[in-house]
């Protein structure tokens, strides 16, 4: 890691933050970009999570056996449930440990 | 008190609770940093410089991928995108500042910070100082964001990686997507990225599988935001 990419990276994030804040007089962004503009979480942290749940080291699929794939649904059913981020970190974590120290042991 | 203090103020305990959850985040990415063999500096630099728990654990995740700077540096662009729309919606109300009061107030536009002072905002459109309770909250969150971080880093010298924290990676955004899960739209378009990044992570050269895949579920979100709209 570079600090020049890190400082890209800051860069870029203030400016998105920066940019509209700046640039618009008033909230012109119609409902529709809205709207879409909200789907970006959606659309792009599955794009984080999925691949090193499902893959293995060597990047091939890895369904059987797997005990991430698990745990993220364990954490997923607590989270729908609860809406509370700590305990679907904590859930999700934990059950990942129980399934790799004493389930697979 | 006067009035800046008291927005400010209230701007510091409105945004509190939504603190707990951060803490950990901060540490998970302080020790994730240490334990990709990153320096102290650098993890603590990253928190300073881009102050963003979503986008540096990208940039973590890239890294240990051995992406390029140009797919880390747009991935991280991608990530921010939502910060467009903050931007957007805070103008109506903070576009009357001087230009020295949108720099400083653009560093701490994060996603906590903007939940609740939208909240305020709304709701005391004549106070002149409201500008004030988005400073209170945005710095509480820089404060405690780089204590965690620090905290991180601490435990991330002694943590063993046998207890496979990287896999807190993946849980702190399936956490951050939880209010999106009673939503059928939004689960499909969470689908289509994930699948097509999975396929795409072996496939797509540059690791420009999140790119890729985030195009490819805003192009559904778009399709879906549309077709609902000519239905009403």
């Amino acid at each position: 890691m570079h600090w020049s990419t890190i400082i890209y990276c800051g860069i870029i994030t203030y400016l998105t933050r920066f940019s509209t804040l700046f640039l618009l007089k008033e909230d012109i962004l119609n409902d529709k970009t809205k709207k879409i503009l909200s789907y970006v979480p959606s659309a792009i942290f599955p794009a984080i999570i999925f691949p090193p749940i499902f893959l293995d080291s060597a990047g091939t699929i890895d369904i059987e056996n797997n005990p991430k794939i698990l745990a993220a649904i364990f954490a997923i059913i607590i989270g729908y449930f609860s809406r509370s981020i700590i305990a679907t970190i904590f859930v999700g974590l934990i059950s990942y440990w129980f399934l790799i120290f004493v389930y697979y042991q | 008190m006067n009035d800046r203090l008291k927005t400010l103020s209230r701007g510091i305990i409105d945004v509190s609770p939504l603190m707990i959850p951060v803490v950990p985040f901060g540490i998970i990415y302080g020790v994730i940093g240490m334990e990709l063999g990153l320096s102290a500096y650098m993890t603590f630099g990253m928190s300073i410089i881009i102050f963003g728990g979503a986008s540096q654990i990208v940039l973590l995740q890239l890294f240990s991928g051995g992406a390029s700077s140009l797919v880390t540096i747009t991935s991280v662009g991608a990530v921010n995108s939502r910060h467009l729309l903050y931007g957007a919606v805070f103008s109506e109300y903070l576009s009357h500042l001087k230009l020295t009061w949108k720099i400083i107030l653009s560093y701490v536009l994060i996603d906590q910070a903007f939940a609740v002072s939208n909240t305020y905002f709304k709701q005391n459109k004549e106070n002149e100082f409201k500008h004030y309770h988005l400073l209170g909250a945005g710095f509480t969150c820089w404060t405690i964001w780089q204590i965690s971080t620090i905290l991180g880093i601490v435990l991330g010298s002694v943590v063993p990686e046998e207890l496979g924290l990287s896999f807190t990676i993946s849980l702190t955004f399936v956490a951050l997507l939880i209010n999106d899960f009673r939503k059928f739209k939004n689960i499909i378009v969470m689908f289509v990225s994930g699948i097509v990044a999975t396929i795409g992570y072996n496939t797509i050269p540059f690791q420009a599988y999140i790119i890729v895949a985030a195009i490819a579920a805003l192009l559904v979100a778009t399709l879906l935001t549309l077709v609902t709209l000519k239905k009403n």
